[in-house]
């Protein structure tokens, strides 16, 4: 009996311990078929973060480092920098990349160093229950914006990909959702380029990926599913922000 | 060479090709330095974005099993904190270098010795130790980094270079080692390092998180282990004209040598007093400093600061004798004049 859909060999056998409709699963997967179909595994670190993913270091099968919050991408340039031929990858929540993390973020991309970040991206912070995140979105009722997250105090959204595409360096960066099966496999097709461009010495390398936070949220899986269509989406449109890859000349 | 010089080209020599800092006096030469050696041997040298970036930059090249290695000042060193937590519970050995300076906050950019408390007591948030080495020459600059490399990797834990500022700026003649270190040969001693698996291997995990608190208590313990076989076997000190001494100096950096020399006038007035200099912070000198008690009348302590190291000089005797402070700080360095004084005092 041929087989036709099996679980990606970069992921292990561990359970995941995410809630139900939850997209990190998704998301763990697309990035384990991506170090598969390029035979990445045996020479890729990757940098879990401080958040719901915090574990993702018992759930990928390469070698992984936990990071400080927010550090990742600088964790990263350390392990990068000291073996240029092995892929390295973070992968981090709105809070971790785009609050704490806001500088590294910047800073790293602004060098164009060569690696991938996949960026999840679901308003809110989840791991510590449901406060609001610089992603949350006007009026979002969080435990942190009880009334609403409003401007006046607590400041705009942040969009990252439009903020990262103003830098020269970064080579690619590309906005997608999970939320559909058409995204996921947008999605899909971005995070293997995302992977892809550092094997081939690319540049840097982001995808942000709105996701879902049913529990936090308050709200179904489905209905989760419906908000990033139906207001995520809106306010952080899928997307390819910039795309160097086919001249920039070879980094490492 | 400038003391600082001396640390990085020490630091070269002993086969660290990673660094990664950011400016602040009085220790920016370091930076200054490597980022003209390091591009010349194929080495890293990232001046990053913020001593936060700097110390997670090194926690990830440590990682990797790699000689890796910061500097700093006090403030930027305030800001590593957190790094040097996760490097110790991580059981990452890494060298960070602090040439202190007057504080709090902004303080000034003239020495200091007041980082000794934050740097032997706690140097981040939890129960852990970072090896803590205090040079008073440059030639001990130079030696010190060598040896910070080296226990850091033997007890898997961060170690520092805890210089005064006038060790940095400071210029002697110094002896440097042949290029005897292959960087090369460093990782193939660490089975734990998060190289890649080659898919030969199950996967190496660096990582201080344990939300298990009966896991979390043993890694503590476990750690803790360690560091009682350092305190043990690795504390290093110099003993100066100690053999008939009544008065016991206690002192590093700078002030060791000011106190050196205030020994000498003391000693040509007949008083009996000598020196221990401590070398290693952590693990800190006691039981030398407990054996000399008994037949000492007193304990001074010199140092640049409020009154640090002279708390562990009272628990390493159990206060069992007086242990008095000549001190300034703001960047003021006593002279030999008010060294000799505090010395007279106590010989009475």
């Amino acid at each position: 009996m041929a087989i036709v859909f099996q679980k990606p060999k970069a992921l292990t056998d561990a359970v995941l311990h995410y809630c139900p409709g939850c997209t990190h699963g998704i998301v763990h997967r697309l990035v384990a078929e991506a170090i598969d179909e390029l035979g990445i595994e045996g020479r890729t670190v990757g940098i879990a973060p401080v958040g719901c993913s915090v574990m993702a270091y018992d759930y990928f099968r390469c070698d992984m480092i936990e990071a400080s919050h927010g550090r990742a991408p600088a964790v990263a340039t350390g392990v990068k920098r000291s073996m240029p031929d092995n892929i390295v990858f973070t992968y981090q929540g709105d809070g971790d990349l785009a609050s704490i993390g806001l500088c590294e973020t910047v800073s790293t991309a602004c060098r164009g160093e060569n690696i991938t970040i996949i960026f999840i991206n679901n308003a809110i912070y989840g791991m510590t229950g449901g406060q609001m995140a610089p992603t949350s979105l006007i009026g979002q009722v969080t435990q942190t914006s009880p009334y609403g997250r409003d401007p006046k105090t607590q400041g705009m959204p942040i969009r990252i990909c439009e903020l990262l595409a103003t830098l020269d360096a970064p080579a690619y960066l590309e906005r997608v959702a999970v939320n559909s099966v058409p995204h996921v496999r947008q999605a899909k097709r971005a995070i293997l380029k995302a992977f892809k461009n550092q094997v081939e010495g690319k540049g840097f390398s982001l995808v942000e990926v709105v996701s879902t936070c049913p529990t936090n949220w308050g709200l179904t899986p489905d209905k989760a599913c419906q908000f990033v269509e139906e207001k995520m989406i809106p306010f952080y449109p899928l997307g390819c922000y910039k795309d160097r890859t086919a001249t920039a000349e070879e980094v490492k | 060479m400038k003391g600082n010089e001396a640390i990085a080209e020490s630091a070269i020599r002993c086969g660290c090709r990673h660094y990664f800092g950011y400016p602040i006096t009085p220790q920016t030469e370091i930076a200054a330095y490597m980022s003209k050696r390091m591009p010349k041997i194929g080495g890293t040298f990232l001046q990053a974005e913020s001593e936060i970036a700097a110390i997670n930059m090194v926690y990830g090249c440590a990682a990797t099993g790699r000689r890796a290695m910061t500097s700093s000042s006090s403030p930027g060193i305030s800001l590593k904190a957190e790094g040097m937590s996760y490097l110790a519970g991580a059981d990452l050995p890494a060298l960070i270098v602090n040439v202190q300076r007057g504080g709090p906050g902004l303080g000034g950019i003239q020495p200091s010795q007041s980082d000794y408390f934050f740097m032997t007591r706690g140097p981040g948030h939890g129960d852990f130790h970072i090896i803590v080495l205090a040079p008073a020459t440059v030639q001990e600059m130079a030696d010190m980094t060598r040896l910070a490399f080296e226990l850091g990797e033997k007890y898997r834990m961060p170690a520092m270079l805890l210089a005064d500022g006038t060790m940095g700026q400071m210029m002697e003649p110094v002896v440097l080692p042949e290029d005897t270190v292959d960087p090369e040969t460093i990782p193939a001693s660490k089975p734990w390092a998060t190289t890649g698996t080659g898919l030969k291997r199950e996967h190496n995990i660096v990582n201080s998180l344990y939300l298990k608190p009966e896991e979390l208590e043993k890694t503590n313990y476990e750690r803790f282990e360690r560091y009682a076989k350092l305190e043990k076997e690795e504390c290093r000190w110099e003993e100066y004209m100690m053999d008939d001494a009544d008065i016991c100096v206690v002192s590093v950096g700078i002030t060791a040598r000011v106190a050196k020399n205030a020994i000498v006038a003391a000693r040509k007035a007949g008083v009996k007093v000598g020196m221990i200099r401590p070398i290693t912070l952590y693990p800190f000198p006691k039981e030398v400093l407990a054996k000399a008690a008994p037949r000492m009348k007193a304990f001074l302590t010199v140092e640049l600061n409020m009154g640090q190291m002279n708390e562990d000089v009272k628990l390493a005797i159990g206060c069992s004798k007086p242990v008095a402070m000549c001190n300034r700080v703001g960047g003021m360095i006593p002279s030999v004049d008010e060294v000799l004084a505090a010395i007279g005092k106590l010989n009475g």
